[in-house]
């Protein structure tokens, strides 16, 4: 299916201004990160001169390192732990038959009904009850266990022909060794996009870390973002960006290598 | 020795049956040792603080949150009566309203754009698609300089035109509007990503044979694409949704629920009657009202959806 030529110019015109349009925000806020203050003063698209002021700043004056460092260990956890409790669920949907799972099964489906938002007064005391405010435990704990990861696991593993589990009973291989060496590697696609997709949401979750710390020390990058946007002086524009686009860098890099794994992977999971 | 016979098929049977029961019962407890993680977690983190919300939301609280007067329906009462509780119920609507139409159409054009076969598309993609890497705190610090009263450049862009400038997050009229606008910025990476794939899962048969009868292009995209993407629009719809009534951080960030109230969303309500009012008795009654809203639209599309649809 070839366009006549009239029609590919309109194609890339709309295409080129809403690039433009869209990635205008991101693009001024890179820009204003390597401005000096005056440039920002006085309204400049393109800096006059190119300064690496404004990062220094930000790490001078700021936690930035121990943010960042604290947003990498709480993603990686909870991207760790969603893939090993999904993949176990999945398993267990899967290539295991008992009675009461089709009751299971539902129960993770209304699982899905109840937003973590409505939920959030309780587990916010039983995290202080437990002595978790400012721990990584009581930043990750709450996000292991997910419905969807369940579901787009369950889905791959569904693929993975039901004879090779014949066949390995019969060989007298036991469950977690088939879980671990057969179908572990078998569905790794969608272990790397569930991975991706857990460690993007973690990295920009809001509401909990804002809740679960209180100081410093285990504070995540996002919540460090709101507290250097209100602290700081608002003619401090430039400091303020260079933080914003430190924040966004990791995700939009792995979005960038994983975008064509991300939205296969994710409309697998939605639709099937 | 053919009672013989009996005698020991008997005994087989017996044993068999014994052994079957034994089988059953260990293959129920290996499946639920593979389901016990996530049922252990989302008992304590999921059902147990839905039942607490509920319990909670029946008494008023300490300032620690723990219950100290039974009170019934009186909080359910209270917030229904209360000017800024319905002021937040009619924010919430108004701000579904504005950001899931729009984050929608605007997706759909760029998924229909972009999934032309054309060549370097695939940058087009990815920039579409960005905006999913960006974070509410990050997005909203770009926004707040956008809208910002002087220096930014929606009011400088306005200027060069000759309008007067708006008082984007401060004017009462502006607010919810500044705020959704920068919410369909953020939702559209997700929701563009979705939309391509769903477009490019409809068969390319359909267009080559319109091609054939000579059919233009919107008459393919009204018969052809639209109603094959129908499935997945449907849940792009539904999640937005459900993303606009748990809408927090952009809130916080850029207004504070102000000016007037009038960009404080559910979510941020309960959030300030919770954790700035210490209120746990009456922000819980709000969560179970934030709940009921959120499990109607889960039931409607699963029920519309014939299950075909799972999302978190």
């Amino acid at each position: 299916m070839t366009l006549p030529k009239y029609q590919k110019v309109i194609f890339y015109l709309l295409l080129t201004v809403s690039a433009v349009v869209i990635f205008a925000p991101a693009v001024i806020a890179f820009s204003m990160s390597f401005m000096p203050n005056q440039d920002i003063m006085s309204g400049r698209i393109i800096p006059t001169t190119f300064t690496l002021d404004n990062y220094v700043a930000v790490f001078d004056r700021f936690p930035l390192f121990n943010f960042l460092l604290n947003s990498l260990i709480v993603s990686v956890v909870i991207m760790i732990g969603q893939l090993v409790l999904s993949s176990l669920a999945a398993y267990a949907f899967v290539f295991l038959e008992f009675k009461g799972r089709d009751i299971l099964f539902f129960v993770f489906i209304a699982t899905m009904m109840v937003p973590f938002e409505a939920s959030i007064i309780p587990n916010f005391q039983t995290i202080r009850d437990m002595g978790w405010i400012n721990t990584y435990t009581g930043l990750t704990l709450p996000f292991f266990a997910m419905a969807f990861g369940t579901f787009l696991l369950r889905q791959s593993f569904k693929q993975i022909p039901k004879e090779l589990k014949e066949a390995s009973e019969i060989a007298g291989i036991g469950d977690l060794k088939f879980y671990l060496t057969v179908v572990l590697p078998m569905a790794k696609t969608s272990l790397v996009t569930l991975g991706v997709y857990g460690f993007l949401t973690s990295w920009n979750m809001y509401l909990w870390p804002l809740l679960a710390t209180t100081d410093d020390t285990t504070r995540t990058v996002q919540i460090g973002l709101r507290q250097l946007q209100s602290q700081e002086q608002l003619n401090e524009w430039g400091v303020i960006m260079a933080g914003a686009i430190i924040v966004v860098l990791p995700t939009l890099i792995l979005l960038f290598l994983g975008q064509k794994k991300l939205q296969k992977g994710l409309a697998e999971g939605a639709l099937k | 020795m053919s009672d013989l016979t009996v005698q020991i098929d008997k005994d087989y049977t017996k044993e068999f049956g014994k052994a079957k029961k034994l089988q059953r019962l260990k293959s129920f407890f290996k499946g639920v040792l593979f389901l016990l993680p996530s049922i252990i977690l989302f008992s304590v983190f999921l059902f147990y603080p839905l039942f607490k919300t509920l319990y909670l939301s029946l008494f008023l609280t300490d300032a620690s949150g723990a219950t100290t007067v039974f009170v019934g329906l009186d909080n359910y009462q209270a917030i229904f009566t209360s000017p800024l509780f319905l002021k937040s119920l009619e924010v919430t609507f108004l701000f579904v309203l504005y950001t899931v139409p729009g984050t929608v159409i605007v997706s759909l054009f760029l998924a229909v754009l972009a999934n032309e076969k054309l060549r370097g598309i695939g940058i087009f993609r990815t920039l579409f698609s960005s905006t999913m890497g960006i974070s509410v705190a990050a997005a909203s610090v770009f926004w707040m300089f956008l809208f910002h009263p002087t220096m930014g450049w929606l009011n400088q862009l306005l200027e060069n035109l000759g309008i007067e400038a708006i008082g984007w997050l401060t004017d009462p009229d502006w607010a919810l509007i500044s705020v959704s606008i920068s919410t369909i910025w953020m939702n559209l990476g997700f929701t563009f990503l979705i939309l391509l794939g769903g477009l490019q899962s409809i068969d390319s048969y359909l267009y080559e044979s319109a091609d054939i009868d000579g059919a233009s292009y919107f008459y393919k995209l009204r018969r052809i694409t639209i109603p094959m993407l129908s499935p997945t629009l449907f849940f792009v719809i539904t999640v937005s949704f459900i993303n606009a009534f748990q809408t927090f951080g952009q809130v916080d960030m850029l207004t504070r629920g102000g000016p007037q109230n009038e960009t404080n969303v559910i979510v941020y309500s309960i959030y300030q009657e919770a954790f700035r009012n210490y209120q746990h008795g009456a922000a819980s009654a709000q969560a179970i009202v934030l709940f009921i809203v959120i499990l109607l639209l889960t039931l409607i599309q699963f029920k519309l959806g014939e299950r075909k649809v799972h999302y978190q």
